[in-house]
């Protein structure tokens, strides 16, 4: 007789919320069975796990994910984030959302939590463009490369995004693609398990919408080029470490301690009442 | 958390932005974002002094669009949190406010009103982000927003604002002007034991019965707060009474927007303070707000003392709008008079509420408020 298995990571999903609205090849499910099992190898308490997402098809993993989870307004999810993280720091506070949302819309937020250097986890699936709405141009978009609103090729200069986190003060800044499992889980592990603002960008691919406007029509196709392209390369300069098709820099670019600004700001208050928070 | 140092029962002398932010510490309010604005930005130096002695948070943030969105997410773990800002800032702060209503997250935005549009008159007083309060956010919400006309109203209003918050589950607006706001007066704070503080109902059911957005008689849900072991999602997407988005879905939508609707107008009569002064036989009423209604109370009082039967309705809630209360002046009054510091807008929902009655409006741009003169002339023209 057939005994119906609970899948073991039924725990972190809100199973009644799926089917997922991802397409076939997409990675966003890379990026958050990676997620999960960063908490499960670390055996987070999910009574005290917040994930905040902005909007976008990443943006819909705040739901997926059987925490307390708030799905922002475009953008906002850090601004959000830094309201949660302030108040109780004792939640683990993590953004999981996509390069249009926390890089052009959201920009302003990110560079100054990062200066701020709250403690956030920030993962951010760059796919390279505007999925969900079809696949416009966006931040992160490569040079010369065919979008939605650039049929005559893309010429604006791409965001290198690590550069950006490392050059806000984040404590921890990686990349790797969806093909890097293990290391992409190794990763969101360290941040767990770090005080300050950390970023972690996920090479994503996007076949249904981006990669076949550029001869990348499948999921394989994407990870084909990740694979050909990828160098790791960690601690190396992140201001080196731009995307272009035959090179795709991965690794850990930083690693530093920084005391937080929410333990700066209720050692201060502590201090304010001369007497310890104990928190 | 020790140290707390409120202050003394009994009279103070202080600006109308140091009395909002006294309010909001003796609401329990425990969380500032906020920018700095003229005329608002005396808010935020107070409260950052303040906050910590009380072991709450003050933080500056990025702009006002991040300061509504820091001010949601602390509201989420449980802090009653508070922004300030003035038009500019509103106008940002609009589709978070969105966010605020559509998540049901209660929290308290004070708007000190200023010239406007855009840029305008950062160091005068306006009305003209009234309309604004109600309809500033895309889509068909209900929302609460005060009016103080004093000091001592800053105070006290800016409690009721965070009462009505947690009450509703609304973000509520506190509409000062730059008069109440930098203006210095008497302000008397009660004893704390006589201040009536309201907190959000909570969830008194387990967690895998909990529905995040499931409405009580009021049509308000109780709420579950990050951390508490409810793992709840709540998102803007229009969403059923899980929190799930059902966004296809037109029976949630109709359901879900006319709640968020019909828990304010619905509770209108229990939210609408208005004050009364010599109605009772009132040939001749005036309806103003804010700073404007000192003035047509001296109006009024001088257009007794010349026999002519004036009287004033003092708009304390601002939105839902007290058109009932309009209504009831207008079964007996000859003309109503409304004066505002901005084109006209109050005006309309006056129109609207006293029917057939006819009524003057005075507009008033770019300096003082109105003198009782210019109100009293008016009123005499309307006898």
């Amino acid at each position: 007789m057939v005994q119906e298995m609970a899948h073991p990571f039924e725990k972190y999903l809100r199973s009644a919320m799926m089917p997922h609205i991802w397409c076939p090849g997409c990675g966003n499910g890379i990026v958050l069975n990676c997620f999960i099992h960063a908490l499960d190898e670390l055996q987070k308490d999910l009574d005290k796990l917040v994930v905040v997402s902005g909007i976008g098809c990443i943006g819909r993993t705040a739901g997926y994910t059987n925490a307390d989870s708030f799905h922002t307004t475009h953008g906002r999810a850090i601004a959000f984030a830094t309201g949660v993280k302030l108040a109780n720091p004792e939640l683990e506070v993590t953004i999981i959302s996509g390069d249009g949302d926390l890089f052009a819309i959201g920009g302003n937020h990110f560079i100054h939590a990062a200066r701020r250097n709250i403690g956030l986890k920030v993962i951010c699936a760059n796919n390279f463009n505007y999925g969900m709405t079809g696949g416009q141009q966006g931040p992160t978009t490569p040079l010369e490369t065919s979008t939605t609103t650039t049929p005559y090729g893309n010429i604006e200069h791409p965001f290198n995004l690590v550069h950006l986190a490392a050059a806000s003060g984040a404590t921890y800044v990686a990349r790797w693609t969806t093909l890097h499992v293990r290391r992409l889980t190794q990763s969101i592990k360290r941040m767990l398990q770090k005080d300050g603002f950390c970023f972690l960008e996920v090479v994503s691919p996007c076949p249904e919408i981006f990669g076949r406007r550029n001869k990348m029509r499948t999921g394989l196709d994407m990870m084909e080029w990740f694979r050909r392209a990828s160098v790791v390369e960690n601690f190396s300069d992140p201001s080196r470490a731009e995307i272009t098709p035959e090179r795709i820099v991965v690794g850990e670019f930083v690693n530093i301690e920084k005391t937080s600004y929410e333990r700066l700001l209720y050692e201060k208050i502590a201090q304010i009442n001369e007497k310890a928070m104990g928190w | 958390m020790t140290g707390k140092r409120t202050l003394p029962t009994g009279a103070h002398f202080m600006s109308g932005d140091i009395a909002c932010a006294e309010g909001a510490i003796a609401a329990g309010c425990r969380f500032f974002g906020g920018y700095p604005i003229t005329p608002a930005t005396e808010i935020a130096e107070h409260l950052s002094e303040r906050m910590p002695e009380f072991g709450g948070i003050y933080i500056q943030m990025e702009d006002e669009i991040a300061s509504i969105a820091a001010v949601l997410g602390a509201s989420y773990t449980g802090l009653k949190a508070m922004t300030a800002t003035s038009g500019p800032g509103f106008s940002l702060m609009q589709e978070n406010i969105g966010l605020a209503v559509m998540t049901e997250t209660p929290c308290v935005i004070v708007d000190i009103m200023r010239g406007g549009p855009s840029t305008g008159q950062p160091t005068l007083p306006g009305q003209q982000d009234v309309m604004q309060a109600k309809w500033g956010s895309h889509g068909d919400y209900g929302i609460i927003a005060l009016s103080p006309s004093s000091v001592q109203e800053m105070f006290n209003l800016t409690i009721e604002a965070f009462n009505l918050s947690e009450t509703y589950r609304v973000p509520t607006l506190l509409m000062g002007d730059e008069i109440v706001a930098h203006m210095w007066e008497k302000v008397v704070i009660p004893p704390a034991s006589e201040t009536r503080i309201v907190n959000r109902k909570k969830p008194n059911v387990s967690p895998s019965e909990y529905a995040p957005f499931m409405p009580e008689d009021d049509l308000v849900p109780p709420m579950a707060c990050f951390g508490e072991g409810y793992h709840f999602h709540a998102t803007g997407l229009t969403h059923d009474e899980r929190g799930y988005p059902r966004t296809q879905d037109s029976e949630v939508q109709t359901r879900l927007v006319r709640r968020l609707c019909e828990k304010i107008s619905k509770n209108a009569d229990k939210i609408i303070k208005v004050e009364d002064v010599m109605l009772k036989d009132a040939d001749v009423v005036v309806v103003a707000y804010g700073i404007v209604a000192r003035a047509a109370l001296s109006a009024v009082r001088k257009a007794r003392e010349a026999g002519i039967k004036a009287g004033l309705l003092r708009l304390i809630t601002l939105w839902p709008f007290p058109e009932r209360h309009v209504a009831r002046i207008a079964k007996k009054a000859k003309a109503i008079v409304v004066p505002e510091m901005n084109c006209g807008q109050v005006v309309h929902e006056v129109e609207r509420a006293a029917k057939k009655i006819p009524v003057a409006f005075l507009s008033k741009l770019g300096e003082d408020p109105h003198t009782p003169q210019e109100i009293l002339d008016v009123i005499e023209r309307c006898v």
